[in-house]
């Protein structure tokens, strides 16, 4: 597909270039996220190939020791809170724009995605000053509250894509046949477009479990997350056991991913049938 | 429908008809009209719980922030009796009498209150120097009443200089435009007109520069790596493109902060880039890649590249390749059909990746911070550092105003050329 029909010698050499070039660029962006996998099973404490032997140390350091079980658990009350409210009020507000009549939506729609494009150091700076304020700063409440306003913005996209394929008049047939609004959601509507939400949901969890920035300034010492744990320990002393938690996040984030884009595709087929 | 003629009916039957009918349609208009209005309402209903979720939790706490650029009343409620004293001042050469001794009267109160070191710290941020000269005279002034007072202040060269005056006059106004104008590197001179500062003060001219010099260096580099993996990606077989997208997705959906760290390993003075081009003869000697500019534009096009890319894409995929086929069927040479058929049809994927990844790259926090040295640290990393470590807010808010401008413009711009729609990576 990439010669014309007749191709010359020179634009054979020029594709077999533009191939040559298409490797390189795939190994600069497969090796660095690769590297730190053998790394993580690395029996020695230096970052030098070849590895000295396999051992699952490191992990036993990430799984095992105080200070990373609790950034754990700290990691998942957040991305878990973050995901309910996100998922829940992304939701709903994903179905009032899909209204047409909706007022103004050409408005609210950027407002919306402005969590996304607002530098996150400005979001964070501004949630410190005025959560501290309020007695949020420092408070699990407050950290999910600042992820919320970071992940919902997935959520409103995805449910919106998965909703605009949505007919309608399916919630019009059920309120003819008696149901109530509550009903009809819950037994025609979610049904329908659960690939979205589940997407959506996804989206919300992994935005919240790999923020480091806003948890910075959020969160205190007995708050720290998982990537703020990795985040301070980059800037203190780089062990092996950084590219184990690592290994763990980036699994995480990608088995989430894959399952939220194979959803948010199927969610889109269903809604376009 | 009658078989009867209209202008066989008689004439009022037919009127009274007609407005039976309007009012019927009037009622059921009116009815949809409601009808809708609380459908819209409904709607309405279900955005608000994000919404004033949103407010509360993003929309304040930014406004807030940056009205602290602007409204700093710190001097003016620590010096109540001196900003009475300065209100009908000129501005020109000393004030009177009554203004020092109005100062010292509200440098003995802040003494009294405890507030002293917070109003030092605060005119230090406008007058270098001052915190020491506040302190001193505070110390000073402990002992000393009326004209006692008075000597005092006058004994302390530092507030008959003549540049220590125009700045209480100017703190003692509530709103300020001096740290905006400070995160530029301007300032107000004597004759009421700005100015830059000098040279030696200048700091974040610069450091903006070098945002938007790292900024552009990523966005070329993505570019010229992303344009023909993406045109490859678009160009073949379906089950290739899956797995070059794939390849493409995977670091798109790792974490900025773990990809960050892989760099932070790879860039090692042992670490593994060094070692390639150890190998293939590039460097004679291990390069220092960590802490340098180099380094962190390099991790950076890493992190950017899918983000330039899949615009690209998605825009590649949709142009046929039958067009390049007519081209060359009409003689076009492949370059010519390329340059002529192709890249004018690209041209808005391309836009959109460049301009999204420009904007990403402005607000850079983590990277710098971790791969950047000294020298490399761009405007989010000043931000962060005067809020952590100056504790100096107002500074921070100017700096995050400035910042927020570009790229609000930037994403006017964004929308304006080419929509939102195009938001959408996948």
């Amino acid at each position: 597909m990439l010669l014309s029909p007749y191709p010359t010698t020179g634009e054979r050499i020029r594709i077999a270039l533009l191939w040559l070039w298409c490797g390189l660029v795939i190994l600069f962006l497969l090796v660095p996220i690769l590297i730190p996998v053998p790394l993580s099973f690395n029996s020695g404490a230096f970052f030098i190939f070849p590895l000295e032997g396999l051992s699952t140390r490191w992990y036993e350091v990430v799984v095992g020791t105080q200070r990373w079980q609790s950034a754990i658990g700290n990691s998942l009350i957040v991305a878990f809170g973050t995901t309910l409210i996100a998922t829940t009020l992304g939701t709903l507000t994903a179905i009032a724009l899909s209204d047409e009549k909706f007022p103004g939506r050409r408005i609210i729609m950027p407002l919306l995605l402005s969590p996304l494009i607002v530098p996150v150091v400005i979001t964070a700076v501004g949630s410190y000053l005025f959560y501290a304020r309020v007695g949020l700063a420092s408070t699990y409440a407050g950290i999910i509250l600042a992820h919320t306003a970071l992940a919902s913005p997935f959520v409103v996209v995805t449910v919106g894509a998965s909703l605009t394929g949505f007919d309608r008049n399916l919630m019009r047939a059920a309120a003819i046949s008696g149901a109530r609004p509550v009903t009809a959601f819950f037994r025609v509507m979610l049904p329908l477009i659960l690939p979205g939400v589940l997407s959506g949901a996804a989206f919300a969890f992994v935005t919240s479990f790999d923020e480091v920035v806003v948890v910075q300034f959020l969160a205190s010492a007995s708050q720290r997350t998982m990537p703020l744990e990795m985040f301070i320990g980059l800037r203190e002393k780089l062990s092996p056991a950084i590219t184990a938690a690592a290994t763990l996040m980036m699994a995480l984030s990608i088995v989430l991913l894959v399952v939220a884009n194979l959803l948010a595709r199927r969610g889109r087929k269903t809604a376009s049938r | 429908m009658s078989a009867l003629q209209p202008s066989e009916l008689d004439r009022p039957t037919l009127a009274r008809d007609r407005s039976a009918a309007d009012t019927d349609l009037k009622s059921v208009t009116a009815a949809l009209r409601r009808a809708e209005f609380g459908d819209r309402m409904r709607s309405l209903l279900l955005a608000a719980p994000l919404l004033v979720l949103l407010a509360l939790s993003f929309g304040i706490p930014i406004v807030l922030l940056l009205s602290r650029a602007v409204y700093d009343p710190t001097i003016a409620e620590a010096l109540p009796k001196t900003t009475a004293a300065l209100a009908g001042w000129n501005g020109q050469g000393l004030p009177g009498d009554d203004a020092f001794a109005a100062l010292a009267a509200d440098l003995k109160d802040n003494r009294a209150k405890g507030t002293a070191y917070e109003l030092a710290k605060s005119l230090n941020a406008r007058l270098p120097g001052a915190r020491s000269q506040v302190l001193k005279t505070v110390r000073k002034l402990e002992s000393a009443d009326g004209q006692a007072a008075l000597e005092a202040m006058k004994s302390v060269p530092f507030w008959s200089a003549p540049t220590t005056w125009p700045t209480i006059q100017s703190g003692t106004s509530t709103l300020t435009s001096f740290y905006l104008l400070s995160a530029l590197d301007l300032r107000w001179n004597a004759d009421g007109g700005i100015e830059r500062v000098p040279p030696e003060q200048a700091i974040f001219v610069q450091v903006f520069l070098r945002t938007f010099f790292v900024a552009a260096s990523v966005t070329l580099a993505t570019l010229i790596l992303g344009f023909p993996l993406a045109y490859v990606i678009a160009n073949v077989p379906k089950g290739l493109a899956a797995i070059l997208i794939v390849a493409v997705l995977l670091p798109f959906w790792t974490s900025i902060l773990v990809r960050t760290a892989a760099w932070t390993v790879l860039l090692q003075k042992f670490g593994l880039v060094n070692d390639f081009l150890l190998f293939i003869g590039i460097a004679s000697d291990r390069l220092d890649l960590m802490y340098s500019r180099v380094g962190l534009i390099v991790a950076m096009t890493h992190i950017q590249l899918p983000f330039t890319l899949l615009p690209i894409y998605s825009v590649m995929r949709t142009i046929p390749p039958s067009q390049l086929k007519a081209a060359y069927s009409l003689g076009a040479r492949p370059f010519t059909a390329f340059r002529r058929v192709y890249i004018p049809q690209v041209f808005p994927g391309v836009m959109a990746g460049c301009l999204l990844t420009f904007i990403l790259c402005l607000g850079y926090y983590i990277t710098p911070a971790l791969i950047g040295g000294a020298s490399d640290q761009l405007i989010s990393n000043f931000i962060a550092n005067y809020v952590n470590v100056e504790l100096n807010w107002e500074m921070a808010a100017a700096l995050s105003f400035i910042l927020l401008v570009f790229t609000l413009a930037l994403f006017g711009i964004f929308a304006r050329i080419l929509g939102l729609d195009r938001l959408k990576l996948m």
